[in-house]
């Protein structure tokens, strides 16, 4: 039963995953991206990239906020997902939008911030989602942990990237900020609830409120 | 980074504007009733009545119809379609989603419209538009536009030089600037609500102002301006950033100081007063030295001052542009 449970949220989160992209592709095929096409395939990538990541770094924080396990094992997926909506992100950027000219996208990508801090993340999502595999799991044991925790790292780059590409500014809240200030905000909250004090009381809270209702349940009954 | 020779004098477009998107232009003035024929059998009540009654809805409802010939600008560029320009904009009064601003704007009040002019002037005034369009000979203007984003286009305006304009009001000898507003409309502008400094305000420097680049456009195709391209009249600067030429105006005012504008309000180390399209001077967050042309998959070089340069680069010889960017 419990076997089940895991292998049907696979699947869904498959499908989840991959209707963007077929989405996508009805999008070009029906001629709705726009007449600026090239930057609209970019900024949608982008956004279903950032949009799995978020939900892969928020599976072990809905795990203990709810006590309910399978969602820790979606997250591998989501991260995987999330890496190849960003590589297709990268490859539409670097061979699409630059044509491959290679002083062109060094400035781009090295000379400018917002560029460069996307394509940190693309590379920290890189070997992540190339030892993703239960393999390489066994394989690099401890240090295995070390390296996926990088995604943390990942995932505060990639809101900074977003950040930047908005016309306005943050620190005034002006401009078009709404979305990476609440993007920001909730990836913030999934990261302070893996800090270990925090973790423990969310643990705390959550056994002793489910311990009430169960008292209540067996005093109703 | 090689500027390309133009001809020292702004290009007469008239030599390269297909024949019937003139005919276009005279339906358009006649539909505006400004013609004199028009006026006259107005005046008169004879046999007046079909003609200038029907042409207006008829201008306003028309379909879009590619001309047989794609007007070209001075360059030899070819003019983006008419598709393209009325449906790619940005105009964050309706939406910052730029293929949807069309449909947003498509209701937006333009009737009756004026424009006060005021400020330091000998005779501030307001216009109404069609004294305006009684007023000032429109002329074709095919000009490149290039967003502050990257992208840019080629548009055949309908205008007519701002100078003509602001030298009715007779400015007096202490405006150095000139400062525009667009209409503060919330209840038709629905992204009035987020956050940023409305109205939407824009300026230049008086000779900026004054050069015969510069124009107020009504129209665009030889049609009048649709609400998404800033109906029923904007500013055209070409040789800046798109942010600079203002959209549905209200107001101008002539000022001895340099006014606040609404991008350099928001990020003044981004957006700056000049704006000036210049692929040498970098957004801090982005490149400029390139573009992509709507219409077309490779990237182009930016030109400096978006190939106006020998036309314009008199008017900031004094200026260093890293610094007044």
């Amino acid at each position: 039963m419990k076997r089940w449970n895991i292998s049907w949220l696979n699947v869904v989160t498959h499908i989840g995953a991959l209707i963007p992209l077929l989405v996508l592709i009805w999008d070009y095929a029906n001629d709705n991206l726009t007449v600026n096409w090239i930057q609209a395939v970019e900024q949608r990538t982008g956004f279903i990239a950032l949009n799995l990541l978020v939900l892969s770094l928020a599976s072990t924080p809905v795990q203990t906020l709810t006590g309910y396990r399978p969602v820790h094992y979606i997250r591998r997926p989501l991260g995987v997902w999330a890496f190849v909506y960003a590589a297709l992100h990268f490859i539409v950027f670097s061979v699409i939008d630059y044509g491959w000219d290679w002083s062109l996208l060094r400035e781009a990508i090295f000379e400018k911030p917002y560029a460069l801090v996307g394509f940190a993340a693309l590379v920290i999502l890189t070997p992540l989602a190339l030892t993703s595999w239960k393999w390489w799991k066994k394989k690099l044991g401890k240090r295995w942990k070390r390296l996926h925790q990088m995604v943390y790292l990942a995932g505060i780059l990639v809101i900074v990237h977003y950040a930047w590409v908005v016309k306005g500014t943050i620190i005034t809240l002006q401009g078009n900020v709404l979305l990476p200030v609440l993007y920001g905000a909730i990836v913030a909250l999934l990261l302070i609830m893996r800090l270990p004090p925090v973790k423990r009381n969310i643990t705390r809270w959550r056994t002793s409120l489910q311990g009430r209702i169960h008292a209540r349940r067996r005093m109703a009954s | 980074m090689s500027v390309r020779k133009l001809k020292s004098e702004p290009v007469k477009s008239s030599e390269i504007t297909p024949e019937h998107v003139y005919l276009n232009r005279r339906q358009f003035l006649k539909a505006m009733g400004i013609t004199s024929s028009a006026a006259l059998l107005a005046a008169c009540g004879v046999d007046g009545g079909p003609s200038s009654t029907e042409l207006p809805t008829e201008v306003a409802a028309e379909a879009p119809v590619e001309p047989a010939v794609i007007p070209v600008d001075e360059l030899g560029e070819a003019a983006n379609t008419f598709e393209e320009i009325t449906n790619y904009n940005n105009y964050y009064e309706f939406t910052v989603v730029k293929q949807q601003v069309a449909d947003l704007a498509k209701d937006f009040p333009i009737e009756p419209w004026t424009i006060e002019v005021g400020g330091l002037v000998g005779k501030p005034r307001t216009f109404g538009m069609d004294e305006i369009l009684r007023m000032f000979p429109l002329e074709d203007r095919v000009y490149r536009l290039r967003c502050v984003e990257a992208w840019s286009m080629v548009i055949p305006w309908l205008g007519f030089p701002l100078s003509a304009l602001l030298k009715e009001v007779e400015p007096l000898a202490d405006a150095r600037f000139v400062g525009f507003q667009t209409k503060n409309d919330p209840d038709n502008m629905p992204g009035m609500f987020s956050m940023y400094p409305w109205p939407y305000y824009e300026g230049l420097r008086m000779d900026e102002a004054m050069h015969d680049l510069s124009i107020l456009s009504v129209g665009l195709y030889g049609k009048m301006l649709l609400p998404q391209n800033g109906a029923p009249i904007r500013l055209v600067v070409p040789w800046k950033y798109g942010f600079k030429s203002i959209k549905s105006i209200v107001k101008i005012d002539l000022l001895a100081d340099e006014p606040k504008t609404f991008w350099s309000a928001i990020a003044p180390d981004e957006y700056g007063f000049y704006a000036n399209v210049n692929p040498e001077v970098d957004h801090p967050r982005w490149s400029q030295a390139t573009e992509r042309r709507i219409g077309e998959t490779a990237r182009r070089k930016t030109l400096m001052f978006n190939g106006y340069a020998e036309e314009v680069v008199g008017l900031y010889k004094d200026l260093d542009l890293t610094i007044y960017y």
